[in-house]
Formats: structure tokens, C-alpha cells, sequence
């Protein structure tokens, strides 16, 4: 019965909850034999409340025995990064400088999870503030990719992904600054989705770039993600950056087809993926020309230079994100003899060295007599992306490309060599950069059978085409 | 520009000075979150995650904030532009984000200028937004962060929306810095847009000064002075600091670009840090807020919507009182007087008369008293103006018609002052002179001397509260319906 458990989609969750077929008690135990039994290995969370899940769990089951109408994610176990604010559990941001903070307040999208009865299990691992691409910069753990331990799960977000791929979660929440959602989600198989730049509230999101950051789901099927998506999505408030108007309505566009809607392959990022990645890329453009999109072949050759231009904009914003730790209010403080010596160490101490140097990078980049040559040059290769896509949509509806030029690398591989990890984003930046929406769907596996992902790329605001387009492949693919 | 006779530091010499003023707006809220913009409250009581700058908060505009901004900014003359916020990167504890939230190089108002009342006109170069720092508070040493045994930290204040005023260096003596700050703080006070109070830090003052000799036409190397909180300090700082530089050069000594601080109980200033040591702010676009635009239809509604400015109301005194003097002008004109001085005005109020009870019966009053409608202030004055009341019942009774709701003519009655109306008095009148019907016969006659003898016996009659005056007109409106009625 478990194992069945673990099987179903949100979907079909909620029809045996609704027949009665299963108790939302049930569910919470199934998830937690299997976390007694993975997590050991793969390592996904920082923090886990199995006991408040059941309780919450609970309380479900009262409710729908009395007769009342639950949210849509009602009974759906959820890990969230541990870089979204939560007053039921520490949050750390896999950082030694956060060390069991509790934030006294919710992120939007934990409050919209709960206000739509998603139950959260736990926080999930991440690199550092989410600096990284392989989650082995989290200062408290290594989490595993379920498809074979000796390698990374990808990241930033690889806890969540790693705990959705191993079946610990229904549904896990990332952040996706470069890639940090759709990498982790190709290298462990399953759907990771970045909605566009605005469209999902960043309030209670740990910033790392701001003008970078998105918050979007991680999950086993399209169609789980649309349906997170829609319970997260909307206008918030409580960020000036979120978009005013409604969001739109995914789930019920996911069959409307891609018949006539021209996709382009970007054959720039696809000559620079591993010859597996390449075939799996052709099968999904087969698949949606066998739903009767239109294929071409597209090369957006400033895509190469996004990659530049992030490594100097992304870690600009962090430099100043992350000054607030310091030792005074919350997290870690080392003594100091004064103020300025208790920073010092504080921040010594309590940032690991990936996030040092990019602290560094940034500060440099936004530095008197350095600012024009790197920040503003930056901002104007971001521009220049920002048209080339604009140029490419002219032509093309969505665009095609791999999510990851490899799949998932060996632990150790890359960490010698900060620029081949950076490398590893450069199919995702572009989107991050020019804020719009992008999403990785499973595309089969390499001859060692390690995941591979493809990625779907949309205009602003197209999600809805973008979800029609990732349902096509992965009907296709099925 | 008007000429100014200008005090210099010493002879042969003379002041730069360009000020930087602080203003706290008086929004409901703060600058980027909901708590309120209070004074005085319980330290750390006024927070939330955003003015804490928790991780994962973020700002959201104040739109009062923007309001207040763009009304000074036509007050001042500037021209209101979309904006755009920076952020201001250095590391101090009572900056909960180690970055402060600031206009940089796109301010919300530039380009604008003050007319002071001496006539000079000063250039302002921008105003604009940014949030306030909390406040710490050093215990042990000598109060100063270096040698304190510990430091406490107050956020209520941090994320007040701040108006910094940046005037350019067109300010030539202490006294005229001191003319300005006043002229600023009447303009920030009139658009409602700041209470002015500077004792309790609501306008804080940095100043920039250097001197040269007279008729040089460069700038020499200047001086900041920090957080100058009264206008005396201003006043004392700035003297001070013109005649230490003036010094420095007769001594032939080196003038170093720095931040100075006013020590206001030894008189003096001091080095505070090198500007050499200052910080790269390392400025960049703040990602968490879009450009400020303020459309054109609201700015040009908050156009027409501008209050009579400091130096407009000295132009309408100008023209209805052009002997009043410079002081009696000026407190006409501050905020506490000037409605009431309109609005008598307005009535029919012989101007001297209202200048003089704004200056000095109600300026006096206004403290104890609080709040007078002016319309009651109106009606007081106008009986006084039909010489129905001595100064002194006016003085009791502009006090009650502030605490008394009562119509100000029924406690005219109510005070027993024997104003009444006309024809209570006439009647009085007509009592004395049906008593007296030889005087009155010699009165009607034309001999004006028994008008003292008949008035006398009507103040006898009803007590020293009557006005003579009422009572004279009185008399004389009884003699002439006689007059006209003996035809
Ligand atoms: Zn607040």
C-alpha cells in the first residue's frame, strides 16, 4: 500500500482521499517510512517534523470526515528550500551564519501552501544562500542524487530535488537564481519550473540576487507543477517586483496541444551538451512535432555571453544581500573587541568559501572606478539578451534547449574548479537574466542511466504555453 | 539676487556654506513597511521584519512618502522627475541591512531654489527619499561608540522616511544658514509635510563650509560638520569653523578635507574621521523597488494644491501692512498665526488690529490654550473692532472661546462683559437720558460737553465693563434719530 502511495500524483491523491480509499494519515506515515529509509542515504533535509505533519494530517482528515471542503494541496507532503522563511522550522539557508534562526514570519508561498493544506514535512539541503550548482556548499551536509550516491543531486535547490526524485515529498519549493531549480530537477529526473520574474512573490525568500530570484516547484509530473504553480502564483504586496496582474490558469491548458505553436531549437546550447543529452533533446523535439508543433533550428549566440554577465550581476546584489549578516540581531556572533572586529569574525567564521567569494566578486564588481567596466557592462550584456530573446520569439513561440550541458557529476568533481561548476548553468541563466519563464522536463537517461533533462523556454508570461509545451513532451516521451 | 550686507569669518573673508537638511516626513508609516512613524514610543515597539531588515523582507514604497516629497519639491521650486532608488552600502549596527535604502543620482526633486527673506535667493540641488537608521544608545565611556562598555539599539526610528535637502553653496555667513533652516522649516511645515521639530530630531542639520578670501572665485577645501541639532549650534558651529580655517590659513597651515563634530558644551568642533578613510558606498540600483514615477496629473494637482508659502504671505503683509517690522512679520506669518491673520483679513478685521492680536494676545495664548477655531478668533475680533470691548476682556475672551464651545456672543454675556449688542446699549443709553432730560436737551443742542456727564452716568449705571465706546455710539445714534425725528 505504501509503495502505491508513493506513486500517485496530486491528482490522484486527492480522488482516493475524496473516495476515502486512504486517510491523509496514511499518506503523511507512507512518506515517512520512506524518508526512514532514504533519507539516510541521500541526506535531502536539514530539518524534518514528521510529528507535525501527522498532527496536521490529523486535523485533515477531521475536517473532510466533517464534511468540509480542504485546499487543492490538501494531503500533499511538501519540502521546502531552507531558504523560505518559516516559523514552524529553523531556517538557515544551509548556512553556519543562520545556525538555528527561526524567522518570526512566513514566506508568501509558505503561507500559500498552508492556506491551500499542503503539509510540510521539512526544509531541504542547498548550497550556501543557494550559491552553487551541486548543493555540496552546504555547511552542514552532502545530499546525494538518489540515482546514484557518488553523485551531486545538482543545485542550488538539491535538497528538494533530491527529496522529490526519492520519493520523500509530493512536492518540493526551490529557488532558481541561475538554474538552482531546473538543473536539480534534470539531474534527478523530475520537473523543476521558473515561472517568470514577478509572477511568484519573493517576500520571505533569503535574497541572493534579487533581481534574479524566483521561487518555483519541483516535481514528479507537469502537471503537479501547474497545479503548485497556480496555488503560489499571484500578486503579493508584499514585493514591489510582483507582477499586478492575474496569474494564469495552467492546469486546465495543460491538453489544449501544441499543434501550430513553433518551437526552436537553440543549436548554440545544444552543441555544448554531452552526445546523450543531444539524442534525448532530438527525441523531445520529436515528440512535439508528433503533437504537431512546427520545429526549427535557432542559434542565439548572446546566450553564451549571459553567463558572464550573471557571474558579475548575481554576485553584485549578493555582496549587499548578504551584509545583513553581522553578527548584531540574529545567527551567529563571534566576539570582537569592537563592533567592527565582531563583524569580522562573525562573518569569517560563519560564511562558507563559496559564499566569500562571491561576496567578494560583488563588492569588487560595484566598486568605485570598477563599477562602469563590470557592473554596468553586465547590465548591458543583460540587455542585449533580454533583445535576443525578444528577437528569437519573433520568429518562434517557444524555444528548446537542454537544461544541463551534463548530467549529474561526481561529488568532488567540479569543486576544484569554481568556473567548470559555473559552466554547469549555462543553459539556465539566460532565463534569469531576462526574467523570463523557463522549465526542464525529463527527456529519458545517459547509458550509465543517470537522468537528463530538456528545457522549455517562453516569452514573458507565457507559462501557459510553456506548460502546454512541457505536457506534449512529457506525454510524448512516456 | 538681492545684495546682502554678509558677516565674513574675518576681515578680507568669507563663508561657503551649503546645507544638508534632514527632514523626518510625517507619514502615517514608515518609509517601506507598515509600522507606524511614531516619537517616543518604547524602544523596539515600532518594528516588523521589513524595518528590521530580517532576511527575506522586502520594501514596499510608501506612497504618502512620495506625496510629501513631491510637495516640498514644488515648494522649493524643483523639478519633480521619476526616480530611482540605490542602495548605500557600509556596514553599522544601527543599519539593520547594512545598506540604507537612498536616492543616488536620479533624486526624486532637483534643481530648485529658496528665497529667503532678506530677498537672497539660495539654489537647492535636490531633495530626496531615504529611510532613516535606528538610533544607538552608548552606555559607559564617553557616550561614543570607540569607548562605550556596551551600545544598545532602538529600530522604532529605523525605515522613517527621510526628505534629505541639499542646498548648493550659496550660503555666506552663520546667520544666514540660520535664516535658511528657518525659511525651510516654515516651507516643510506649511506643505504638512514635517512637524519642524528639531529638538526631537525631526530636521537634522549637516552643514559643508569652507571660507575664502573675497573675490576669489574658487571653492577652497571644506568641511563637514555632523548632526547640528539647534539653530544655535548652527549659528555657533559655523562661526567657530570660519574662524579655526581662517587661522589655519594665516598660520599657513594645511586645510584637510574632513568630518568635523560640534561639541556644543566646549564650543568647539572636532575631527570626527578623515574623508580620505570614507567609505565606497558602492551604490547600485536598489533590485527590490521599481523607479518612483509620480505621474504628471498628481504633481500638477499637488501644484494648485500648495498652501500660501512663508514668502507669499510676506508679500500679501507686504501690501496690507507695509510699516509692520520684520519680527512682528515674521511670527504673523508662522503657521501658529497665519490662518488666523488670513481669516481676519478676510472678514473686514482692520489689518493693525489683527497683526497685533496674532502677535501678541494669541501667540501668547496658543501654547496653553491649543487649538482656537480662527473663525471664533474672527468674531472676537470683530466686536472688538466695533469698540465694543477693551483689550483686556479681548485677552479673557479669546481664552474662553477656546475652551467654551459657547457662541462667542453669548459669552460675551455669559463673562458679564456688557458688550450685549447695539440695542441693549441703546437702551441703556435711553434710560440715563430720560433721567436726565435737561443734559440731554443741552447735549441735543450741540453742547458737546455733556456728552462726559451722560456717558459717566451710563457707566455708573451698569458697571466699568461697558465699553465707552459702544456706549458713545450709542449716544450719538440716539441723537441723531431725535434729530431726524424733530424734522
Ligand atoms: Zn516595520
Amino acid at each position: 500500500m505504501n509503495d502505491e502511495i508513493l506513486d500517485w500524483g496530486i491528482a490522484e491523491l486527492h480522488r482516493r482521499l475524496e473516495a476515502r480509499e486512504v486517510s491523509t494519515v496514511e499518506v503523511i506515515d507512507a512518506y515517512q517510512e520512506q524518508i526512514e529509509i532514504q533519507e539516510p542515504e541521500i541526506g535531502a533535509f536539514l530539518t524534518l517534523d514528521l510529528d507535525a505533519a501527522r498532527s496536521t494530517a490529523t486535523a485533515q482528515d477531521t475536517r473532510r470526515s466533517r464534511g468540509e471542503t480542504l485546499g487543492r494541496m490538501a494531503g500533499v507532503p511538501v519540502a521546502l528550500k531552507d531558504n523560505l522563511c518559516t516559523t514552524a522550522f529553523p531556517t538557515t539557508a544551509a548556512s553556519r551564519i543562520l545556525e538555528g534562526w527561526i524567522p518570526p514570519y512566513n514566506a508568501t508561498v509558505v503561507d500559500r501552501l498552508a492556506d491551500q493544506d499542503g503539509i510540510v514535512l521539512g526544509k531541504t539541503n542547498l548550497d550556501e544562500f543557494a550559491m552553487g550548482s551541486s548543493t555540496e556548499n552546504s555547511a552542514y551536509k552532502i545530499t546525494k542524487n538518489p540515482y546514484d550516491l557518488e553523485r551531486v543531486p545538482g543545485g542550488s535547490s538539491g535538497g528538494s530535488a533530491a527529496a522529490v526524485a526519492s520519493r520523500m515529498a509530493l512536492v518540493g519549493l526551490g529557488s532558481d537564481t541561475g538554474g538552482s531549480i531546473r538543473q536539480p530537477a534534470a539531474l534527478t529526473g523530475i520537473v523543476g519550473f521558473k515561472p517568470t520574474y514577478g509572477r511568484v512573490s519573493r517576500y520571505g525568500l533569503l535574497a541572493f540576487a534579487s533581481s534574479l530570484d524566483q521561487i518555483g516547484p519541483l516535481t514528479a509530473s507537469v502537471e503537479d507543477a501547474a497545479l503548485v504553480a497556480e496555488c503560489i502564483m499571484g500578486h503579493d504586496p508584499r514585493d514591489a517586483t510582483s507582477l499586478q496582474e492575474a496569474s494564469p490558469l495552467l492546469l486546465g491548458a495543460l491538453t489544449e496541444g501544441v499543434r501550430g505553436i513553433r518551437v526552436g531549437i537553440v543549436t548554440n546550447l545544444v552543441e555544448i551538451a554531452s552526445p546523450s543529452i543531444q539524442a534525448a533533446l532530438l527525441r523531445a523535439a520529436d515528440a512535439l512535432a508528433q503533437a504537431g508543433a512546427l520545429i526549427s533550428e535557432i542559434s542565439i549566440d548572446e546566450l553564451a555571453f549571459g553567463l558572464a554577465a550573471y557571474y558579475v550581476v548575481a554576485p553584485a546584489e549578493a555582496s549587499s544581500n548578504l551584509a545583513r549578516y553581522d553578527g548584531v540581531r540574529y545567527g551567529l556572533r563571534e566576539p570582537g573587541a569592537t563592533v567592527e572586529e565582531m563583524m569580522i569574525a562573525t562573518r569569517t567564521k560563519g560564511f562558507g568559501p563559496e559564499v566569500k567569494r562571491r561576496i567578494m566578486l560583488g563588492t569588487y564588481a560595484l566598486s568605485a572606478g570598477y563599477y562602469d567596466a563590470f557592473y554596468v557592462t553586465a547590465q548591458r550584456v543583460r540587455s542585449l539578451v533580454r533583445s535576443a530573446f525578444d528577437r528569437a520569439y519573433e520568429s518562434v513561440d517557444l524555444l528548446l534547449t537542454p537544461t544541463s550541458p551534463t548530467t549529474a557529476f561526481r561529488i568532488g568533481e567540479r569543486s576544484a574548479d569554481p568556473v567548470e561548476m559555473y559552466r554547469s548553468d549555462i543553459c539556465t541563466i539566460p532565463s534569469n537574466l531576462s526574467g523570463d519563464p523557463a522549465l526542464s522536463v525529463p527527456a529519458g537517461a545517459d547509458p550509465d542511466g543517470l537522468p537528463i533533462g530538456v528545457q522549455l523556454l517562453g516569452p514573458p508570461r507565457s507559462e501557459q504555453l510553456l506548460f502546454r509545451g512541457a505536457y506534449a513532451v512529457e506525454e510524448g516521451l512516456r | 539676487m538681492t545684495q546682502r550686507a554678509t558677516a565674513g569669518p574675518a576681515k578680507g573673508w568669507e563663508y561657503v556654506i551649503g546645507l544638508e537638511v534632514h527632514t523626518e516626513l510625517k507619514t502615517r508609516s514608515k518609509l517601506f513597511c507598515g509600522c507606524p512613524n511614531a516619537f517616543g514610543e518604547e524602544p523596539n515597539t515600532s518594528i516588523c521584519p521589513v524595518c528590521l531588515g530580517l532576511p527575506g523582507s522586502l520594501p514596499v514604497m510608501n506612497a504618502q512618502a512620495v506625496d510629501f516629497a513631491i510637495r516640498v519639491g514644488l515648494a522649493l521650486n524643483a523639478t519633480v522627475q521619476r526616480s530611482q532608488f540605490h542602495r548605500k552600502n557600509y556596514f553599522y549596527p544601527d543599519m539593520p541591512k547594512d545598506y540604507q535604502i537612498s536616492q543616488y543620482d536620479v533624486p526624486i526633486n532637483a534643481n530648485g531654489y529658496l528665497e529667503l527673506p532678506s530677498g537672497r535667493v539660495i539654489g537647492i540641488e535636490r531633495a530626496h527619499l531615504e529611510e532613516d537608521t535606528g538610533k544607538l544608545v552608548h552606555r559607559g565611556g564617553h557616550g561614543r561608540i570607540e569607548s562605550a562598555a556596551y551600545s544598545l539599539i532602538d529600530y522604532n526610528r529605523s525605515g522613517v522616511p527621510l526628505l534629505e535637502i541639499v542646498s548648493a553653496p550659496d550660503i555666506r555667513d552663520p546667520e544666514e544658514a540660520k535664516e535658511y533652516v528657518t525659511e525651510l522649516r516654515a516651507i516643510l511645515v506649511a506643505v504638512g509635510a514635517s512637524d519642524g521639530r528639531m529638538e526631537e530630531g525631526s530636521l537634522r542639520v549637516d552643514a559643508n563650509v569652507s571660507v575664502r578670501p573675497i573675490g576669489e572665485a574658487t571653492f577652497r577645501t571644506r568641511v563637514e560638520i555632523k548632526n547640528l541639532n539647534s539653530l544655535r549650534s548652527l549659528v555657533r558651529a559655523l562661526t567657530f569653523e570660519g574662524h579655526r580655517q581662517v587661522q589655519l590659513y594665516e598660520n599657513g597651515e594645511a586645510m584637510i578635507q574632513q568630518t568635523r563634530f560640534w561639541d556644543e558644551e566646549r564650543s568647539l568642533t572636532g575631527a570626527l574621521r578623515l574623508k580620505e578613510e570614507a567609505n565606497d558606498y558602492r551604490y547600485f540600483p536598489e533590485p527590490d523597488l521599481p523607479p518612483v514615477a509620480p505621474d504628471v496629473e498628481l504633481i500638477e494637482e499637488r501644484r494648485t494644491e500648495l498652501p500660501e508659502l512663508p514668502s507669499a504671505r510676506r508679500g500679501s503683509i507686504a501690501m496690507i501692512l507695509p510699516e509692520l517690522s520684520a519680527d512682528l512679520r515674521e511670527t504673523i506669518i508662522a503657521d501658529a498665526c497665519w490662518p488666523y491673520f488670513r481669516s481676519a483679513v478676510d472678514a473686514g478685521i482692520t489689518p493693525a488690529r489683527a497683526a497685533a492680536r496674532c502677535a501678541n494676545e494669541l501667540t501668547a495664548l496658543l501654547p496653553d490654550i491649543g487649538v482656537l477655531a480662527p473663525e471664533r478668533f474672527v468674531e472676537v475680533l470683530a466686536i472688538e473692532d466695533r469698540g465694543d470691548l477693551g483689550a483686556s476682556q479681548v485677552k479673557i475672551l479669546l481664552r474662553e472661546a477656546a475652551s467654551d464651545p459657547t457662541p462667542v456672543k453669548e459669552l460675551v454675556t455669559k463673562l458679564g462683559f456688557t458688550a450685549r449688542d447695539e440695542d441693549a446699549m441703546k437702551a441703556m443709553v435711553e434710560e440715563v437720558v430720560i433721567r436726565f432730560p435737561d443734559e440731554w436737551g443741552r447735549y441735543l443742542g450741540g453742547d458737546e460737553k455733556v456728552a462726559g456727564f451722560l456717558l459717566g452716568q451710563v457707566m455708573r449705571q451698569h458697571g466699568r465693563q461697558i465699553s465707552g465706546a459702544g456706549a458713545r455710539q450709542a449716544l450719538l445714534a440716539l441723537a441723531d434719530e431725535a434729530r431726524s425725528g424733530a424734522e
